[in-house]
């Protein structure tokens, strides 16, 4: 697969000593949705800031389609739109002024009808003329998102961007990135909604103490990782399972009227048959069967616990 | 070049101009008006004339240098500050822009402010005394220079500024003291001879010396020194500025 940005050997040390990135190595394909996770601290916007020139580098190499990020910084840069995590905007500007000012400063020339459109598509368009600070706070995320693809970036960086917003705010930006990987777009974002991650990502990394953990296809993931467990509702209600059982180290439910087994469906044999089988010859008559697959988030507390 | 970025970041500066335009023009507008009552009438008139020029006349170089350079260091000092008060510095500093067109950008808008308002302080002395301009170009010339090398100056300022404490101190403790010691109410000959030599080292001194040429054909230090003042200071902002983003200093962690 055709790579967007190659990461190689990237550090950070700041000036007072703190260790933000320890050697990455981290490649991102050509219209793939990567997103990031990890705690708070542990590297996601030091990351993200140094592939977008904000902060520099202390050592490493990090090159966007093929253009280093230091020797061919404009060609890099162009090709880059950031949606920071900080809502950070001029509050006396207009809207639209201020969405012409970033395509300006990524060196393309005006394109009104261009802008028009970002600016519908983030549901701005009406509120175009209205002083940025007259906004209420999910208008201002808006606000800078239709600043990064004012430029029609090929990779867009989202830092947080769902954090402390509304659900419908939240649904719209999913609905756009999905728009922009339709057109192409590489979409790299950092996140602590692990639902987010599950609902948007093709690859998931982990980011933890400056370092990448792992970086794994999504569905592969949550398979590999993934145990799934088979709660089994039963017609009458047990306060104690009878010892026969005992090898399926089963959980009883709190409503003491279901049965929780857990199992690996890459084992060679999942158990199920027999416990199904065991549970009907202890006189248990079953009302109904559910599996669920363990949750991304799940995943994620597993690898980042020390 | 990035042209586009360029004339993105003047506008941008320029449009906060105007959004403020009366505290902009108004205010040095005012107290320059002042001065010319001050100075000019209650004062000049019992004043000789110095090399030939009414003391009223002779003062309106000097206070349009005043007024400009401290309007030159304020803009482009706030200018560059208040995107890294407010954290929309973020974006020019990961454009495809180079140190020398955000540098165009940003101090060729506060620059430019600082000349209208030098201009207009200037249209403003003809209604109090009577003036003739020597060197109309050169005129322009020393003021654009003026402008352009201590917005330079300022834009250092700003960066390099942690709070707007320092961001005021710096215009208050320097510039002010700069500018009233650099013979905008006096020529340099009317002191003794030790702080004549001593106020050869104020910068500030070149500046008006040569503006006032400019207007009366008379100069404290020969004009060709005070162009050559102006070109050292720019160029030595320049270098200082080049520095800081190649380092990233105070912008760049």
């Amino acid at each position: 697969m055709e790579k967007m940005i190659s990461v190689q050997g990237l550090s950070k040390v700041y000036a007072s000593g703190n260790i933000a990135l320890d050697k990455v190595d981290l490649e991102i394909n050509k219209g793939e949705i990567l997103a990031l996770l990890g705690p708070n601290g542990a590297g996601k916007t030091t990351l993200i800031s140094m592939i977008c020139g904000l902060v520099n580098p202390s050592a490493g190499r990090v090159s966007v389609d093929g253009y280093d990020i230091l020797t061919d910084y404009r060609a890099a840069r162009r090709l880059i739109g950031l949606v920071p995590q900080e809502v950070a905007l001029e509050p006396f500007e207009k809207v639209i002024n201020t969405v012409q000012f970033s395509r300006g400063l990524f060196g393309f020339a005006p394109d009104k009808s261009y802008i028009e459109a970002v600016l519908k598509k983030l549901s701005l368009w009406d509120k175009r003329d209205t002083p940025i600070r007259e906004l209420s706070g999910g208008m201002k995320r808006r606000v800078l998102i239709a600043k990064a693809l004012s430029h029609e970036p090929r990779v867009l960086f989202l830092d947080e961007p769902t954090a402390g917003v509304d659900v419908e705010l939240r649904k719209d930006m999913w609905r756009i990135v999905e728009e922009l990987k339709a057109d192409g777009v590489t979409i790299v974002l950092t996140t602590h909604y692990i639902e987010e991650a599950e609902a948007l990502a093709d690859r998931v990394g982990v980011i933890s103490h400056g370092r990448i953990l792992l970086v794994e296809n999504k569905d592969q993931l949550m398979h590999q990782m993934g145990t799934k467990e088979l709660t089994i509702h039963l017609q009458q209600s047990v306060d104690k399972l009878p010892e026969a059982l005992a090898g399926y180290a089963l959980r009883l439910a709190p409503d003491k009227q279901s049965v929780i087994y857990s199992y690996d469906t890459k084992a060679e044999r999942t158990g199920i048959t027999g416990l199904l089988a065991d549970l009907s010859s202890a006189g248990f008559l079953l009302r109904d069967l559910q599996t669920s697959q363990s949750s991304l988030e799940d995943i994620f507390v597993d690898l980042v616990k020390d | 070049m990035n042209l586009h970025a360029v004339k993105a970041i003047y506008f941008f500066e320029m449009a906060r101009t105007f959004r403020t335009l009366l505290q902009s023009i108004i205010s040095p507008v005012i107290s320059t008006a002042l001065y010319f009552i001050v100075f000019g009438s209650a004062i000049g008139s019992r004043m000789v004339a110095i090399d030939g020029v009414s003391y009223g006349a002779f003062i309106v170089p000097g206070l349009i240098m005043l007024t400009v350079l401290m309007q030159s260091v304020t803009n482009a000092s706030f200018g560059i500050y208040f995107p890294k008060f407010i954290g929309t510095i973020y974006e020019p500093l990961s454009a495809p822009v180079s140190y020398l067109e955000m540098l165009v950008g940003y101090v060729g808008a506060a620059a430019t402010k600082s000349m209208i308002i030098g201009l207009i302080i200037l249209a403003t002395s003809f209604l109090f005394v009577p003036l003739q301009i020597a060197h109309p170009v050169w005129m322009v010339a020393f003021l654009a220079l003026t402008c352009v090398s201590f917005s330079l100056l300022g834009f250092i300022i700003g960066i390099c500024a942690r709070n707007f404490e320092q961001l005021n101190l710096v215009p208050a403790l320097i510039i002010t003291p700069l500018v009233f010691l650099g013979g905008s109410f006096y020529s340099i000959s009317m002191l003794p001879p030790f702080w004549q030599t001593a106020t050869l080292f104020n910068p500030v001194v070149y500046l008006v010396s040569g503006f006032r040429w400019a207007f009366f054909d008379t100069a404290d230090v020969a004009v060709t020194y005070s162009l050559m003042a102006i070109a050292l200071f720019s160029l030595l902002f320049v270098a200082v500025i080049s520095v800081i983003f190649k380092t990233g200093y105070r912008l760049k962690p």
